[in-house]
């Protein structure tokens, strides 16, 4: 186990150093940051004062290193537009992206794991396939088209919930749900397929044998197995949401990590864009690590794998 | 503006058409009015909410409503009237006197004199200050107290624009508060003498202000009228129309024309164009940096070009309400700026296509058009150059890649566009594109003499003159084929009475509740 688990770490730990020299390498080759820091009306000596203050004419390898150097001791730098340090910057966001993940998973799960088991219990049924559908659709929905549309139906038209800004808990209602959408159908398809799998088996045939009623073999005894693999997939989704937060929060103008980055990758803020970048990688690595981790324990065979 | 921009407001104007009954049908008033608080929104916040300390629009806004300058221009009239000094007068053409005015106090209760202005003007000169567009400030070499209610403005050397800078870009600092807080300080807590102070500064999120009870009275700004003003950071476009169409904010701006279109179907909402002072134009490899037997380098060519484009059907067709032909090398309203006696080129492709044959091009030629914004414009001047033979290609790039571009001497034909800052003044447009400098792409000396003349003679009469000569130089050889100037879209709740100028600069303090 502890051969596995340090092998393991090894490849996340190598996976969040190529996802750090990729998002520096991308920010670099996307024109001159100097050019466009000293904005659209600057004159050249300006553009060649501000290449120099920042550190721009240094080689790239010598850039790349001093960042590294400054990421180990959780010191990112100072943001190029606020003058702020990027920690206390993304300090301030956090908690609003996490807030909105958590909410959105949460709807996600409450939705998915009903639907799911309910799917495989009346198998075949125009409930499965009505299901079905709607996980086919909600993977292939935008989630700017899905914001947008909800903002026009609840917000605009029958005017239940706020457009956007994060004051009260109604005002995460919409992003949650155009969040947590994209996570319903893995989760349900998940749920289902292990459902299925579980109801085949012999301990659910004995129970039935018992006499136990449908519900109570359903979910006191099927569905409990069947969800183990569900919490594993929850974490890696639970990563996606933080990396789809960028577009729901732009829309929703929630002020979180998302809409800091989008922000900062639009005026080329190098220093944050690179700092979320390593923080959103490093959070759905962990999770995956995890979730190994945690499939690991529930299932030897994995182990040696 | 989101990646996915076009899908987005085509269906975001599907959706609109369809919630127009709805709206209607609420009476749900706008919650704004009733609470006196004027919420405007945006999609860009300032990186420091200190003036001098940012370049954007949206921090030049909450400049004017916090901060006051020495001069102030008179929107209407684009006279200059006292503010915070009462009277000036010239020593010498370097040597500027204000007399202060007296009465006037900061947000914090402090009174405004002499070491306000002699600490402001000489800390933006300093490098530590890091002030964000020095060419604001740079004219100036220093300021010297006289009294408690006089001070002297140095110049680096006779600049006539120097009260058009004085009445922009160079608001009077509390010096006693700033050097206490210092700038990470003042930027999160920051006062003015301005007619509004700030009560919030959110980072992300916005600034909130309210009527500043110890304003002056008699300010040529006026009495504000509305009791709060919040700004609202709202990055998503179609978000800020919702929020609009909801009552959630009373103003928003730079509305795209078919989002404008449909708002004018939206009751409660009222659509304003109104031109700016940025001015699109095609400027031409004429100094033959691209190659040394460019077409463009012949007189001849520019001018066929100029004759090939129809820019009023650009106007009516694509650009819309607000906006004017340009016909010289700056924008019309700006002082010294003129196209009076300027030759004109009126739309006329037989004209073109005969000058491009006497040019030695009877077939046309391939070409490059660099092009960063306003793509359909950009097509529109491709389809026009074509229709004469001139087979040229688009290409689109983001702004800092075009600049790098031209300025490398790799671009023989680009659509431009320039703000001149807000600057009234024709130096801040002609200054920046024909004194040989980076951005020249025609360099002639002959041009840059007589505009250096120009932006340090002092007679205006003269000055204006020399102006005049420069731009008909400009416009005979073709140097720069200026097409027209821009508007702006503003739409905003019909409670609200609002008036647009076109210096883009939205005087909220001026506005009021019908």
């Amino acid at each position: 186990m502890l051969a596995f688990l340090l092998r393991r770490l090894a490849v996340a730990l190598s996976v969040v150093l190529t996802v750090s020299v990729i998002a520096f390498l991308l920010l670099h080759l996307s024109g001159d940051l100097a050019t466009d820091l000293a904005g659209p009306e600057a004159s050249p000596e300006q553009v060649a004062r501000v290449r120099v203050e920042y550190g721009l004419d240094q080689p790239l390898m010598v850039q790349y290193g001093q960042w590294l150097a400054g990421a180990a001791r959780f010191d990112f730098g100072r943001s190029f537009y606020f003058r702020e340090s990027v920690a206390s910057l993304l300090g301030d966001r956090i908690p609003i992206t996490l807030k909105l993940g958590a909410i959105a998973l949460g709807l996600a799960l409450a939705v998915a794991i009903p639907l799911g088991a309910l799917a495989a219990v009346k198998r075949g049924s125009w409930f499965d396939r009505a299901a079905l559908a709607f996980c086919a659709l909600g993977q292939a929905v935008p989630t700017f088209w899905l914001g947008l549309t909800l903002i026009i139906i609840f917000a605009v038209n029958l005017r239940w919930l706020p457009v956007s800004g994060n004051a009260t808990w109604s005002h995460y209602v919409l992003p949650s749900v155009a969040l947590g959408w994209y996570a319903i159908p893995a989760v349900m398809r998940l749920t289902r397929n292990g459902m299925l799998d579980v109801m085949a088996s012999d301990y659910i045939r004995t129970a039935r044998a018992k006499g136990l009623r449908p519900h109570t073999v359903i979910f006191k005894h099927a569905l409990r197995n069947a969800v183990v693999p569900v919490v594993a997939l929850a974490a890696v989704q639970f990563g996606f949401m933080l990396g789809g937060s960028i577009v729901v929060e732009a829309v929703f103008s929630l002020q979180g990590l998302g809409q800091l980055a989008w922000e900062a990758i639009a005026r080329k803020d190098f220093p944050v864009v690179q700092a979320i970048v390593m923080l959103l990688a490093t959070i759905y690595i962990l999770l995956t690590f995890l979730a190994d981790l945690l499939n690991a324990w529930l299932d030897p065979r994995i182990r040696v794998a | 503006m989101a990646p996915f921009a076009y899908g987005k407001s085509m269906m975001f104007a599907a959706a609109a058409a369809l919630a127009l009954p709805t709206v209607s049908l609420s009476t749900a008033a706008l919650a704004n009015k009733a609470n006196d608080t004027l919420v405007y929104a945006s999609d860009s916040e300032p990186e420091n909410i200190s003036p001098y300390h940012n370049n954007l629009r949206e921090g030049v806004i909450v400049a004017h409503l916090v901060w006051e300058t020495l001069i102030n221009r008179n929107p209407k009239t684009g006279e200059y009237e006292p503010q915070l000094a009462t009277a000036w007068k010239w020593i010498d053409p370097v040597t500027l006197e204000l007399t202060l005015r007296q009465g006037v106090t900061f947000h914090d209760g402090s009174p405004f004199t002499a070491d306000d202005v002699v600490f402001t003007f000489n800390y933006v000169l300093t490098p530590e200050a890091k002030v964000v567009t020095k060419q604001n400030v740079e004219w100036m070499a220093g300021a010297d107290k006289i009294d408690d209610h006089t001070v002297r403005v140095r110049l680096k050397g006779p600049f006539p624009a120097a009260l058009e800078y004085l009445s922009g870009p160079t608001p009077i600092y509390p010096a006693a508060y700033f050097k206490k807080v210092g700038l990470d300080g003042f930027s999160k807590a920051p006062i003015g003498t301005g007619p509004y102070r700030i009560t919030a500064v959110e980072n992300g999120k916005g600034v909130k202000m309210e009527k500043f009870k110890g304003y002056w009275k008699g300010s040529p700004l006026g009495d504000p009228s509305i009791g709060k003003i919040e700004f609202r950071v709202i990055p998503d476009g179609e978000t800020r129309m919702a929020e609009l169409m909801t009552g959630g904010v009373d103003w928003i701006w730079r509305v795209p024309k078919d989002q404008a279109d449909q708002l004018k179907a939206v009751p409660n909402v009222t659509v304003l164009s109104a031109e700016t002072m940025r001015v699109g134009f095609l400027q031409f490899d004429a100094a033959g940096r691209t190659a040394a037997d460019t077409p463009m380098k012949n007189d001849k060519v520019r001018q066929a070009v100029a004759y090939a484009i129809d820019r009023p059907a650009m106007v009516k067709n694509l650009v819309g309400g607000g906006a004017r032909v340009m016909h010289s090398a700056c924008f019309i309203d700006q002082i010294g700026c003129t196209d009076d006696g300027v030759p004109r080129y009126e739309y006329n492709p037989d004209k073109a296509r005969k000058l491009l044959a006497e040019a030695g091009y009877p077939n046309g030629f391939d070409t490059d058009l660099y092009a960063y914004r306003e793509r359909d414009y950009a097509e529109a001047v491709v389809g026009y150059l074509r229709a004469v033979g001139i087979r040229a290609n688009l290409r689109f790039l983001k702004y800092a890649a075009m600049r790098e571009a031209a300025r490398a001497g790799k671009v023989p034909l680009e659509y431009q566009t320039w703000g001149s800052f807000s600057v009234n003044d024709a130096s801040a447009f002609t200054g920046v594109w024909f004194k040989e400098n980076e951005d020249d792409m025609s360099r002639d000396p002959k041009v840059k003499a007589l505009l250096e003349k120009a932006d340090t003679t002092t007679d205006t009469a003269a000055r204006k003159d020399l102006y005049k000569q420069a731009l008909s130089m400009i416009a005979e050889k073709g140097y720069l084929l200026p097409l027209f100037s821009y508007p702006s879209n503003y739409a905003f709740s019909s409670d609200l009475s609002f008036t647009a100028q076109a210096d883009e600069l939205p005087r909220f303090y001026t506005a009021h509740w019908k």
